[in-house]
């Protein structure tokens, strides 16, 4: 129950996750409540197994890599900035917001760093590079073993045809970017409060 | 010194003596009596439109404290706190496909790098909140009812509100426990005594009410907490099927059974489904035995929604008999998270709750259909209890309080995308 969860979350707390998240009070509130309820243990820190617990993230294909997400490398366990940190990927962007000058450090949900957190879901191996391996690997836990190994492997070798500029046979995250120039990034990847 | 406390000690003897001579004269008048011949005073009428009274204050007066500190104040929503669109997976990927693609024609394009972005999203839309863990912990009420096991606003609260909330803290922990508890000793002190006596009577015939359950039907209901059980054998007469307890649920079970046939299951005969089958159609076939009350949602759900029927009692051909039951919330919650408290803790927290209020609906009778499954008749049974409680229907299992999600779903997913890759190879070799 989330009854003791606004009491033990401090206002200057808050007031720090804001300003490096963006988000509300009463939406860090709220996801507060939620990060206590899925806190099994209890330790102020969530483990792989309390994500796993969550049954719409079981049953998403790329629930895994989306779980390692929050999980910085080597680390076990993620706190509640941390757990704040790489939700504010998908934080909308306002209009307000669009304008902001370069001189201000990059906000967690600008486009790059929405295009960053996808672009490390097929990463496997945090090198900063998407090799053919790891396109593969990732493709397989989308599909299952509905397609075969040869048309998935053509699936990657065109894909990386396609992206690849430098002719190094992997995606670097420019060739990335280039790839998604115009999708709508800002809005397929965010996720909006209801209040 | 032990001769001056003797006088004392008789006058304390004698005080005890009246107290309780007085405290169980007015147990007997104002309750149990009147319970036995179904009169009401209408005293709980006044007492809840009291209560709520208060509730009111009490929460008005935490909003205008938040407002004083000018801090917005925790608003809980037990329905969405995000926006979730309800599109297909399809749907969705051939949208963000659409936007990156300067092409004209509906994606052709086998796998985009985008698609992952459709997984990504909903994946974290789950962490933020989904529709499934939430039903197994208490619902969050929106105003306070001055129980501590309630409230999430602490620093706003004045001294006057403190005040109420420590009379609150007497009324419920000196006078209403001690007289649940007395209830409790009495009324099952008094089933084990009259349950004996029954059992030597002959069988005698039910009261048939409309759309009550009749001898040879089965009456399922939503699950909540084992108070359902109470209501609904307080309103007629059930032949209960659990598995069978230790403790002293073991001992009400035994005595019950003295009274009126019920089926009770060892732990290990539960996992044989044929077995419970076979002994639910061998007891319903018999018109002279009570009919069944089930709970097929198999655990206590937060009574803000309807989980997953079992179809185990929709396959056995009898007539179904639905019974919504849906608490008010604002006077107590009566969800027994199993998982976190033991039975001696809820039963503590019920009896120290303002009331538990509820209110149950039958239904009329349903019966399987020609051409339709037992799980198709399972969900239409759960949609009308849903419908009539105010529910959120889901489809969930009520077993993910404590089990794993089965694979099979994972596979759905993945099938459903691999189709959006491989069907457009289809359609390309055909033009």
């Amino acid at each position: 129950m989330g009854s003791r969860a606004s009491t033990l979350l401090r206002e200057e707390e808050i007031e720090e996750i804001k300003k490096e998240t963006g988000f509300s009070h009463s939406q860090i509130t709220r996801l507060y409540s939620r990060f206590t309820s899925l806190d099994k243990g209890e330790n102020g820190t969530l483990s792989r197994e309390d994500f796993q617990r969550i049954p719409e993230l079981a049953i998403n294909p790329l629930g895994d890599r989306i779980i390692n997400a929050f999980f910085p490398e080597g680390e076990d366990q993620v706190n509640f900035r941390g757990f704040m940190r790489t939700l504010a990927h998908f934080r909308p962007i306002e209009d307000n917001e669009k304008n902001k000058n370069a001189t201000t450090s990059e906000p967690l949900n600008s486009r790059t760093n929405k295009l960053l957190f996808a672009f490390r879901l097929y990463d496997l191996d945090r090198d900063d590079k998407i090799s053919r391996d790891e396109l593969l690997q990732v493709l397989r836990m989308m599909v299952g073993v509905n397609i075969s190994d040869e048309q998935l492997g053509s699936i990657a070798d065109r894909t990386i045809q396609e992206a690849d500029t430098n002719g190094d046979n992997s995606i670097s995250f420019n060739e990335f970017i280039k790839v998604l120039e115009k999708v709508d990034v800002e809005q397929k990847m965010s996720i909006r409060f209801l209040h | 010194m032990f001769l001056s406390l003797c006088p004392f000690d008789n006058l304390v003897c004698i005080l005890l003596g009246i107290s309780f001579t007085v405290w169980f004269t007015l147990l007997l008048v104002f309750i149990i009596v009147p319970a036995i011949f179904g009169v009401s005073f209408g005293i709980r009428r006044l007492y809840m439109k009291t209560l709520l009274k208060i509730f009111e204050w009490a929460t008005l007066r935490i909003e205008r404290g938040a407002k004083e500190k000018n801090h917005p104040l925790y608003k809980p929503y037990s329905n969405a706190i995000i926006a979730r669109e309800p599109t297909s997976l399809e749907q969705e990927i051939k949208e963000i496909r659409r936007s990156g693609s300067n092409r004209d024609f509906d994606s052709a394009s086998e796998f985009e790098m985008s698609d992952i972005f459709y997984f990504a999203r909903r994946g974290v839309e789950s962490i933020m909140d989904d529709e499934v863990t939430k039903r197994f912990s208490a619902e969050e009420l929106e105003s306070w009812n001055l129980l501590t096991r309630s409230n999430y606003n602490f620093h706003y609260i004045s001294l006057r509100l403190t005040v109420l909330w420590g009379l609150g803290l007497l009324i419920r922990y000196g006078f209403l426990l001690p007289l649940r508890v007395t209830l409790a000793f009495t009324g099952v002190g008094l089933l084990v005594f009259l349950t004996s006596v029954i059992g030597l009577l002959p069988n005698g015939s039910l009261p048939a009410g409309e759309n009550k359950p009749k001898n040879g039907g089965i009456c399922v209901a939503n699950h909540t907490s084992p108070i359902d059980v109470i209501i609904l054998a307080s309103d007629g007469c059930y032949a209960m099927v659990g598995q069978i307890h230790g403790g002293l649920m073991g001992v009400i079970q035994r005595s019950m059974v003295k009274a009126c046939p019920h089926i009770w299951f060892e732990r290990s005969e539960v996992k044989d489904r044929h077995l419970v089958a076979k002994r639910l159609s061998d007891h319903v076939e018999d018109k002279s035995k009570l009919p069944i009350l089930i709970f097929p949602e198999g655990t206590c759900i937060n009574n803000t929604s309807v989980m997953m029927f079992k179809k185990g009692s929709f396959e056995i051909g009898a007539t179904v008999y639905p019974v919504a039951i849906k608490y008010d919330p604002r006077f107590g919650d009566a969800f027994w998270n199993s998982s976190k408290f033991g039975m001696v803790n809820y039963l503590l927290r019920m009896m120290s709750s303002w009331a538990i209020v509820c209110s149950v609906w039958y239904l009329p009778p349903m019966s399987r259909e020609e051409g339709e499954d037992a799980v198709q008749f399972a969900n239409r049974v759960k949609a009308a209890i849903a419908r009539q409680g105010g529910l959120v229907d889901l489809l969930w299992d009520g077993g993910l309080k404590r089990g794993k999600v089965k694979d099979t779903f994972k596979e759905e997913q993945q099938k459903l995308y691999s189709k959006m890759l491989v069907g457009t190879q289809e359609d390309r070799s055909r033009s």
